[in-house]
C-alpha cells in the first residue's frame, strides 16, 4: 500500500508544471496508473470480506462436518454434497420455491400491467393511484405479514368474517395445504408489485404522445390503442420485468417464513428457509453451505439464461 | 371508443393550437370515461383495504377486534393500543435501531458505489476488466445463500448484536455500480477537460463536474438503497439476538408473540412500523417514480 502512494508523487511533480498539456493529450485514460485503482479499491475492499470471502469459506465448509454449536471439525469429502442432492425434502423446498415462482410471476406482471393501464388513462386520478398501488411496496415485510396473517385468520379475520356475513364458509388459508401457498402468493403480490408497476408506468409515459394523436386521428379506438400501439411497444419492458420478477420469485424467504413458517406440514417451506434451518436451527454448518452452493448454481443458471434470452430479444 | 370520436373534428383545427397537448377536454363525459375512473377508483380502494384495515383495528377497543362479523368502524375508537405499545417503548427503540443502521448503509453504498464506479467509468489502470467482470459477476449471488459464512464471519469479528455487524454485509451492491458506472459513462468528457484544465485533480472533478450532474440517479440509488436496508429482513434476524438490537423489522416479526391475540395492540405495531417508510415515499414520491424509470429504462 505505502509503496503505491509513492508511485503517483514523483509524476504530479513534474506534471504539475505542465497540467495543462497533460490534461489535454490523455484527458480520460492513465492520468496515471494506479489513480483508478484507488477509486475502486474502498468497495473492492467491502466486496472482497463480506462476499467473495463468506463464499469462499462457504465452499470450503461443504466439505467437513462444522456445526454452529462448536466442536470437532473434520474432512467428510463429498458427504454434505450428496446428502443435500438426495435429501427429499431438498427437492420439496425446490419445487415449493418453484411453485411459487410459477405462480407470481405472470401474476405480478399482468397486475403490474392492468394497474399502469389504468393510471395511464385516468390521469386525473394520478396521484391517488399511484400511492395506492405502490405504498405496500415500502413497508417492513414484517408489517406486511402481520397484516396479512390477521385478515387471513380463519376465524376471526376480515375476509372469512365478510364470507360468513353472505353465509359462505371461507377457506382455512394459510393453515391449510391446499391454500398456504396461493394466500402467500396473493398477499406478496398486494406487496411487491408496485416495482413492477411503476417500470410499466415510467416506460408507458416515454411513448410518444403524437404516436396516439396520429391513430385517433385515423379513428383508432382507445382499445385499439391499447393493442396496437401501448402493448407492442413495451415488449422490452415486460421482458425486463418478468426477468427481475423471476429472479425476485425465486429468492423467495422472507414472508413465507414470518406467514407460515414453512407450514402446514412443510407445504410452504422454500430453499433459503431449508438452508435457514439446517445452518441456525439444525446447526450443520456444512450441509447448509452446500444446499445454499445447489441453489446458487441454479438461480445463476437461471439469471444468465434469462439474460441471454433478454439480450437477444433487445438486439 | 365513443371517447375519441368527438374529438376527431377538433383534430382539424390541431394544428393552430400549440403541438403537444392531447385534445382539448370533452365537456360531456362519455360512458367509457364513467367506467374507466369507476373502475381506477375501485381498484385503488381495493388495494388500500390491507392499510385501513389495520388501521381500523388499531383504534378499536381490544374488546371490540374479534367481534364477527368484523365492522370497520367503532363507536368507541381509541388510540389506547398506540399508548400500550409506545409504552412499552420497544417499537421506538427498534425504530432507532433501523434508522441508525439504514444511515450506515446508505452512506457508505453511496460512497463506495460512486467511487468505484467513477474508477471504472474514468481511468484505465492494470486489470481493470477483470475486476469490473468480478464486481458484474457479483450481481448474480443471491446474498442469502452466504448467510452461514456471513454469520461465522460475523461471530469471529465480534460483531453479533451491533450496528456495524448489521450493516457492513449490506453495503456491497454490485448492481449499484453497474447503474452508476453508466450513467457516469454517459457523461460527455468535455465538462471534465475544462475543470482539468483548470488544474484540477480526479477528486475535485468527481465532486464539481460528475456529482452535479448526476443528482438524479444518486437521489434514486439514495432513495433505494435507503428503503432497501430499512426493510431488509433476513440479515439483521440472523445477526442479532438481543432484542435491544433488532431492528424495526424484526422486532415486528416477535410482535405476535408477545402481544399474543391482542389485535389491537398488533395492528398498532403495524401502523407504526409502517409510518417511517410511508413519510418517506410521501415526501420522495417524484423522485422515487422517477428514480424507477431512470434505473429501469437505462439499466
Amino acid at each position: 500500500m505505502t509503496q503505491n502512494t509513492d508511485a503517483p508523487a514523483p509524476r504530479t511533480a513534474p506534471g504539475s508544471a505542465t497540467a495543462a498539456p497533460r490534461g489535454l493529450v490523455d484527458v480520460r485514460r492513465r492520468p496515471s496508473s494506479w489513480t483508478g485503482l484507488w477509486f475502486v479499491l474502498p468497495f473492492l475492499a467491502f466486496y472482497a470480506l463480506f462476499l467473495l470471502w463468506p463464499a469462499v469459506v462457504g465452499f470450503g465448509y461443504t466439505f467437513t462436518d462444522r456445526s454452529l454449536a462448536g466442536g470437532d471439525i473434520s474432512f467428510i469429502g463429498l458427504d454434505n454434497w450428496s446428502e443435500s442432492l438426495t435429501d427429499a425434502a431438498m427437492y420439496d423446498s425446490l419445487w415449493n420455491t418453484l411453485w411459487f415462482t410459477i405462480l407470481s410471476v405472470p401474476l405480478m406482471v399482468l397486475l403490474a400491467l392492468g394497474m399502469a393501464l389504468l393510471t395511464d388513462h385516468a390521469r386525473r386520478l394520478g396521484w391517488f393511484l399511484r400511492l395506492s398501488f405502490f405504498a405496500p411496496f415500502v413497508l417492513p415485510v414484517t408489517v406486511m405479514t402481520l397484516i396479512w396473517g390477521w385478515m387471513y385468520n380463519p376465524s376471526l379475520g376480515l375476509f372469512n368474517g365478510t364470507l360468513g356475513r353472505f353465509g359462505i364458509e371461507g377457506p382455512e388459508w394459510l393453515f391449510s395445504e391446499d391454500t398456504a401457498m396461493f394466500s402467500v402468493v396473493i398477499a406478496t403480490a398486494w406487496w411487491q408489485v408496485g416495482f413492477n408497476y411503476l417500470l410499466y408506468l415510467a416506460a408507458m409515459q416515454s411513448i410518444p404522445k403524437d404516436v396516439y394523436e396520429a391513430a385517433a386521428i385515423d379513428g383508432a379506438g382507445a382499445w385499439q390503442r391499447i393493442g396496437r400501439i401501448t402493448l407492442p411497444m413495451l415488449t422490452r419492458t415486460t421482458a425486463l420485468i418478468a426477468v427481475l420478477q423471476l429472479i425476485g420469485s425465486l429468492r423467495v424467504f422472507e414472508q413465507i417464513y414470518l406467514m407460515t413458517n414453512g407450514g402446514p406440514n412443510f407445504a410452504t417451506r422454500t430453499v433459503i428457509q431449508y438452508i435457514y434451518d439446517s445452518g441456525f436451527v439444525g446447526l450443520r454448518i456444512g450441509l447448509a453451505s452446500s444446499m445454499a452452493y445447489v441453489f446458487m448454481v441454479l438461480i445463476i443458471i437461471a439469471s444468465v439464461a434469462q439474460f441471454r434470452l433478454f439480450s437477444r430479444k433487445e438486439g | 371508443m365513443a371517447t375519441s370520436t368527438p374529438s376527431a373534428p377538433r383534430t382539424v383545427q390541431g394544428p393552430a393550437t400549440p403541438p403537444g397537448r392531447t385534445p382539448p377536454r370533452r365537456r360531456r363525459v362519455s360512458p367509457g370515461a364513467v367506467a374507466l375512473y369507476t373502475v381506477a377508483t375501485l381498484a385503488a380502494l381495493v388495494w388500500l383495504v390491507p392499510l385501513l384495515w389495520a388501521f381500523a383495528t388499531s383504534v378499536k377497543p381490544e374488546g371490540e377486534t374479534t367481534v364477527m362479523p368484523p365492522s370497520w368502524l367503532s363507536a368507541n375508537a381509541t388510540f389506547e393500543a398506540y399508548a400500550s405499545v409506545l409504552a412499552r417503548g420497544d417499537v421506538l427503540r427498534w425504530t432507532m435501531n433501523s434508522f441508525i443502521t439504514t444511515v450506515i448503509v446508505t452512506v457508505l453504498t453511496l460512497v463506495i458505489c460512486v467511487l468505484a464506479a467513477y474508477g471504472f467509468s474514468r481511468f484505465d489502470f492494470r486489470g481493470r476488466p477483470a475486476l469490473f467482470a468480478l464486481v458484474i459477476g457479483g450481481i448474480l449471488i443471491p446474498p442469502q445463500t452466504l448467510i452461514v459464512p456471513q454469520f461465522v464471519l460475523m461471530t469471529q469479528l465480534g460483531l453479533v448484536d451491533t450496528y456495524w455487524g448489521i450493516a457492513l454485509p449490506q453495503v456491497v451492491a454490485p448492481v449499484f455500480v453497474f447503474i452508476l458506472k453508466r450513467f457516469f459513462d454517459a457523461i460527455p468528457r468535455d465538462y471534465e477537460d475544462a475543470a482539468r484544465l483548470d488544474g484540477a485533480g480526479p477528486v475535485r472533478v468527481l465532486w464539481s463536474v460528475i456529482l452535479p450532474l448526476s443528482r438524479p440517479i444518486l437521489t434514486a440509488v439514495g432513495i433505494f438503497t435507503f428503503i432497501g436496508a430499512w426493510n431488509n429482513f433476513l440479515w439483521p434476524f440472523i445477526v442479532t439476538n438481543d432484542p435491544e438490537m433488532m431492528t424495526l423489522p424484526v422486532g415486528l416479526g416477535t410482535a405476535v408473540g408477545q402481544y399474543g391475540i391482542q389485535y389491537a395492540q398488533v395492528m398498532a405495531s403495524a401502523v407504526l412500523g409502517a409510518i417511517p417508510l410511508l413519510v418517506v415515499f410521501l415526501l420522495f414520491q417524484k423522485h422515487i417514480v422517477t428514480g424507477v424509470a431512470g434505473a429501469g429504462i437505462k439499466g
